[in-house]
């Protein structure tokens, strides 16, 4: 079977230094995969290397079979894969219901028009406006994104990354910056936006792990050395040394 | 269950537009004399450049340093054109020539452009600026195309002439010119309400997101240029006809910083800033710098206050005022304001006397030492003159600055009563 996403030896190097060291992973369709890790493992890096934002040095990338490696991220998108940033990248001077727009136009096939008029676009303004209640930013419809409180912005970051129809989301610490209720709040959100979606985060924040994955894939110094489900992850040993066993990270978990 | 759906006729809209042609229409007929015709006829030419421009600047993110090279490759295919109709070989009517200009714009946009927007922010600035420095280089060498120093001139009284319209009156071309002007507005507002337009804004804020919602930055911007490279066509095309004679400077850099200086005056943020960018820019090439010689030193010091106090152009002030005369607070301000343009008028007659003394030593020092300076002779060798200017100066500078202060003040209070206005409103 060809699953949603598969990594097959995916090396990169920046200089001298080998970042990602031949990472292997295979994620289903639909399945909700969390991507942990210490600090500085390649988590981030391994998403830049997924949506296009960086080509691999080697290795192999497939999106639902399709090769997508050395694509640049507007045609990975197109493919079928959207991703949000951890350092919220939105449209600062476009309102709410714009940034949405501008990110439902391709998907519908509108392309690069400049032929048709954005208000008679009747299907790009109704999608719009329903991811817009989705990220419950409804009030907020014309309002500049720059003039968003950070939580919102966050939410606008998630709407914009799923509004482009992509089955395949890849989500970058969704909910860094956040506080322990906005985050509790925004992991809700994030379960109710992406239904029936193939789902990879990565998160730092261990109660959201467990409340949110089917299962966790572990980087630890650019491999993927676990990929289970939580409870087997959890016991794992190779992952309680690199990373679980921390007394820090058994406490966060009892705190959800 | 949203708003747009129950707007079919807006009702402002209608209002503006309507407006804006009987300004158009009427415009020749107030201002009768030989002098304002010419200068309109130019305002409408400068408008449809400028506002080209800020298709790149305002909308795109796309600070171009050559955008004259468009506008004066238009003039220059438009004049050749009307050449080959006057020779016969050509049976174009004259009134489409502009648009023989826009193909030509379009076309060069579209090969210099695949090059220029490979590459956004400050290469694509140096870009435009090397490909401006090539075109202008080239008008000099092809003489048979640019007319080397003589330039091309020509004759609009061309082909045949249709209901008595020959063009050879300006009264003529400058309707020819209101008409393009505007469906050319018109056709540019519209831009910025597709798809294309709206991407073009996304890629200005952040091009990296773009990438990610399925859009080649790179594409959006090639159009983009394309587009206004059309635009600046027909306006050089225009220029072609008002003129009769196209010479190189049109290709010049010169040509280019203006467009950029006045298109930002205007205000590159709101699409109408163009339109008054274009306007004082045709005020300050015809009347300024028949006022003064020292016009283009007067000019960079506005443009540099403006860049350093008000960057959103006059446009941008003039919709923060709207905004607080529309929760009726500018009667609040309104002493402030006269306070800051006398004091600033002041400061301005002070500074104007000492560069205009300066201007005549070095250019006039023949004619003997007196010039007179609205109204006053000034002596520019005398103690007393330069104590008086630079004491008038300081004086207005020292006011300026105090009414400054308390106009500050107010100002900020008033924008903390509007928010707090909306809030209320909000709430409620």
């Amino acid at each position: 079977m060809t699953y949603a996403l598969e990594l097959k030896d995916l090396r990169k190097n920046f200089g001298k230094t080998e970042i990602i060291r031949g990472a292997n992973l295979a994620v289903n369709a639909g399945e909700r995969i969390a991507i942990i890790g210490p600090n500085g493992a390649g988590k981030s890096t391994l998403f830049n290397l997924i949506s296009g934002r960086f080509g691999p040095s080697s290795g192999e990338i497939y999106l639902k079979g399709q090769r997508i490696d050395h694509k640049q991220p507007y045609e990975i998108n197109r493919m079928g894969l959207s991703r949000s940033f951890q350092i919220t990248n939105i449209f600062p001077k476009l309102s709410v219901f714009e940034n949405l727009r501008c990110a439902v136009l391709w998907s519908l096939g509108y392309k690069y028009t400049f032929v048709k008029f954005l208000s008679g676009l009747k299907d790009a303004n109704e999608l719009a406006e329903k991811y817009m209640e989705m990220i419950r930013l409804d009030k907020k419809r014309d309002l500049l994104a720059m003039n968003l409180t950070y939580a919102e912005q966050r939410a606008l970051e998630i709407g914009i990354t799923i509004a482009g129809g992509a089955e395949v989301i890849l989500l970058d610490e969704p909910t860094a910056g956040m506080s322990k209720s906005e985050t509790s709040r925004f992991i809700n959100l994030i379960k109710e936006v992406t239904i029936g979606k193939t789902l990879l985060t990565v998160e730092h924040d261990m109660g959201v792990v467990f409340g949110l994955a089917d299962k966790i894939a572990v980087v630890v110094y650019g491999e993927v050395i676990a990929f289970d489900t939580p409870e087997a992850v959890r016991s794992n040993a190779r992952v309680q040394e690199a990373y679980l066993g921390s007394h820090a990270a058994d406490t966060q978990a009892e705190g959800h | 269950m949203s708003s747009y759906k129950f707007k079919p006729f807006n009702v402002g809209r209608w209002i503006i537009w309507s407006l804006f042609a009987i300004v158009l229409i009427f415009a020749p007929l107030v201002f009768t004399s030989n002098l304002s015709g010419t200068m309109l006829a130019q305002m409408g030419i400068a408008i449809i450049a400028c506002l080209s421009y800020n298709m790149l600047l305002g909308q795109g993110g796309m600070l171009s340093f050559g955008h004259a090279v468009y506008t004066g490759l238009g003039s220059f295919v438009a004049i050749h054109a009307l050449n080959a109709v006057t020779a016969g070989t050509s049976a174009i009517p004259v009134s489409l020539l502009p648009l023989v200009g826009g193909v030509a714009g379009m076309g060069f946009a579209f090969l210099l452009g695949y090059v220029t927007t490979k590459k956004s922010g400050t290469p694509f600035a140096m870009i435009t600026l090397g490909v401006a420095e090539l075109v202008f280089a080239m008008s000099l060498m092809f003489s048979e195309f640019f007319g080397g120093e003589a330039g091309i001139s020509g004759n609009r009284v061309a082909g045949q002439s249709f209901w008595g319209i020959t063009f050879g009156p300006q009264i003529q071309v400058y309707y020819l010119i209101a008409i393009y002007t505007f469906i050319c507005v018109a056709l540019m507002y519209a831009f910025t309400q597709t798809p294309l337009g709206r991407i073009l804004n996304a890629v200005r804020d952040n091009p990296e997101r773009v990438e990610f919602i399925g859009y080649n930055t790179q594409r959006v911007r090639y159009l983009a240029f394309i587009i206004a490279g059309f635009f600046a066509g027909i306006s050089g095309g225009l220029g072609a006809l008002n003129f009769e004679i196209v010479t190189a400077e049109v290709v010049g850099t010169g040509r280019s910083g203006g467009y950029l200086l006045f298109t930002f005056l205007g205000g590159a943020t709101f699409f109408f800033g163009p339109i008054i960018g274009g306007i004082l820019m045709v005020l300050a090439f015809v009347l300024l710098s028949e006022f003064t010689k020292a016009w283009l030193l007067y000019l960079g010091l506005l443009f540099l206050f403006m860049v350093m106090y008000a960057p959103g152009g006059i446009a941008s002030l003039i919709m923060m005022n709207l905004r607080v005369a529309a929760f009726g607070k500018l009667k609040q301000i309104w002493v402030s304001y006269l306070g800051l343009f006398l004091t600033a008028f002041v400061a301005l007659v002070g500074a104007g006397a000492m560069i205009e003394m300066v201007y005549h030593l070095q250019l006039n020092s023949a004619l003997g030492d007196s010039l007179k300076f609205m109204g006053v002779t000034l002596n520019a060798r005398g103690v007393d003159s330069w104590f008086g200017s630079v004491f008038v100066m300081l004086t207005g500078l020292g006011l300026f600055e105090v009414v400054r202060r308390q106009f500050q003040i107010e100002w900020g209070d008033i924008q903390v009563e509007i928010e707090k206005e909306i809030k209320r409103r909000e709430t409620a």
